[in-house]
């Protein structure tokens, strides 16, 4: 199976840094190198490091770019120069195609950051709507990513950033801003404040050429700070916690970024684009089922798929859930119908072949 | 892999061990680094009848839920209660933390199961 799967520039790297290697949509990527638990606790009280390069880019250029992506995408994706934009692109009946980071290259360039597993869908979608002068290339073989996580990131670039321009601009930039242009050593990066764990950090994008170079310097320096190599199961407990979708569990195909709790990144203002009225009218309350967070009151940890019930009736089923590293509490989201995601609703989880008590709680669980 | 002698295993790398007529059992050494991060062990209740190969436990890690499944037939005669609030010990020690004791109905089913040098052979092959 091994052979059929794609590799990061990074590989060597993880299996160096013993990192135990798993079939993640076709990559291999380390789930963890040394505990999970470990991994997690590092990104919340110092810093982590994780590949991310198989996370895809699509690049949308041509003189009607912005209205083609207005168009596509719910949010608004007019922004102050230097904001990232974070928009679901959804289909006619509001159900997700996928859930993606906008940067904006030039006037008449942009490139998405989508999911790994969802690239060659979202390039199809956004071909198959295409129109006016737009081109779409899908360049997720030219970036690498890797993301520095955690309170001491901008320490560990500032101890990397040669010039006192460089220090200048990364003590300004805040939460989702980026420049395109930002060099760490000799190595040249899309430098981004943003990140999937609920902390402090930075996406840097680079040429797959130079990321074993750039994640070299970033653990040789970040080891002073505290840095360690962080892998998926880190990641996705760290994103859980933060309250923070995964495309194919919070957000897809039949649950739409309203239903997700999303509906600050729908903006029917803007004019027109694609799901703008069946999100609109769910906006107005017209839906089934919406997310919700819960916590075990009861012993016992919820997991992807497990039914959810209400008075004994089956009123939906988890989406994630699992031990939360920084509560300490058994903690997921689920999908339920509509009266029973408000805030302190009695819910029971059927854990193998036995109900467990659960109460649903505020999302995010975690805010740094 | 770290084993102790005198142990028995099973394919799905539970371990047991025979002591004054009770039969302990646990998790191995393999099964606790494929799992990762235990944080949650199920116990059985004392007093449940179980044949060999019956689910008996779940031990639950970050990423997953996996059943114990019992070495050997007979009646649950204790559990490792420390497990219920410091489940990593199974990931610390998985040879001295047992997860139950069992009142055998047959000793001689341990027979049946690996020693030591054949657990290691067929880990090797699991790989």
């Amino acid at each position: 199976m091994e052979n059929e799967c794609r590799r990061t520039p990074l590989y060597e790297a993880h299996v160096k840094a013993g990192g135990k290697m798993i079939d993640f949509h076709g990559w291999l990527l380390p789930v963890q190198y040394s505990s999970i638990l470990k991994e997690h606790e590092n990104v919340r009280t110092k810093a982590g490091l994780f590949d991310v390069s198989h996370m895809g880019e699509i690049e949308v250029s041509g003189s009607d770019a912005f209205e083609f992506l207005q168009y596509m995408l719910t949010n608004d994706i007019t922004a102050k120069p230097g904001k990232a934009v974070y928009s679901p692109m959804c289909y006619a009946d509001g159900g997700t195609v996928d859930d993606l980071i906008v940067y904006k290259q030039n006037d008449d360039k942009y490139l998405l950051v989508v999911n790994a597993s969802n690239t060659d869908k979202d390039f199809q979608w956004l071909q198959d709507n295409r129109k006016g002068n737009v081109y779409i290339k899908n360049r997720s073989d030219e970036y690498a990513q890797i993301a520095l996580q955690g309170p001491e990131s901008e320490n560990i670039l500032r101890s990397l950033a040669a010039t006192a321009d460089a220090q200048g601009i990364l003590s300004g930039l805040k939460f989702y801003r980026y420049v395109n242009e930002f060099k760490i050593g000799d190595v040249n990066v899309i430098l981004s404040r943003t990140g999937y764990t609920g902390e402090d950090g930075f996406e840097l994008y680079c040429s797959p050429d130079d990321a074993l170079k750039l994640w070299d310097m970033l653990c040789e320096k970040g080891a002073a700070f505290g840095l360690m190599p962080a892998g998926l199961g880190a990641r996705d407990t760290l994103r859980l916690e933060a309250g923070l979708p995964l495309y194919g569990q919070e957000l897809s195909e039949t649950i739409s970024p309203v239903m997700a709790g999303l509906g600050r990144f729908v903006k029917p203002g803007k004019g027109d684009f694609i799901g703008r009225e069946a999100l609109v009218s769910q906006m107005e309350g017209n839906m089934s089922h919406m997310l919700a967070g819960f916590e075990m009151t009861d012993r016992a940890i919820p997991r992807t798929g497990y039914e959810v019930y209400c008075d004994g009736q089956k009123v939906g089923h988890v989406t994630s859930g699992g031990f939360f590293p920084t509560l300490k509490k058994n903690m997921g989201i689920a999908l339920v119908g509509m009266s029973y995601a408000e805030e302190g609703t009695e819910l029971e989880v059927l854990v193998r072949d036995r109900k467990y008590a659960a109460r649903t709680v505020k999302l995010p669980f975690y805010k740094r | 892999m770290e084993i102790y002698e005198g142990i028995k295993f099973t394919k799905e790398h539970e371990w047991a061990r025979e002591e004054g007529g009770k039969v302990y059992i646990g998790i191995s050494d393999y099964a606790q680094n494929a799992l990762g991060d235990i944080v949650y062990v199920e116990l059985p209740e004392t007093g449940k009848k179980v044949k060999a190969g019956d689910p008996i436990s779940v031990v639950e890690s970050v990423k997953t839920a996996s059943d114990i499944y019992s070495p050997v037939s007979g009646t649950v005669i204790e559990v490792n209660e420390a497990l219920a609030d410091s489940p990593e010990l199974l990931n610390d020690d998985p040879y001295e933390n047992y997860i139950a004791v069992i009142d055998p109905d047959d000793l001689s089913e341990l027979d049946d199961l690996m020693d030591e040098e054949e657990y290691r052979e067929f880990c090797s092959e699991e790989e």
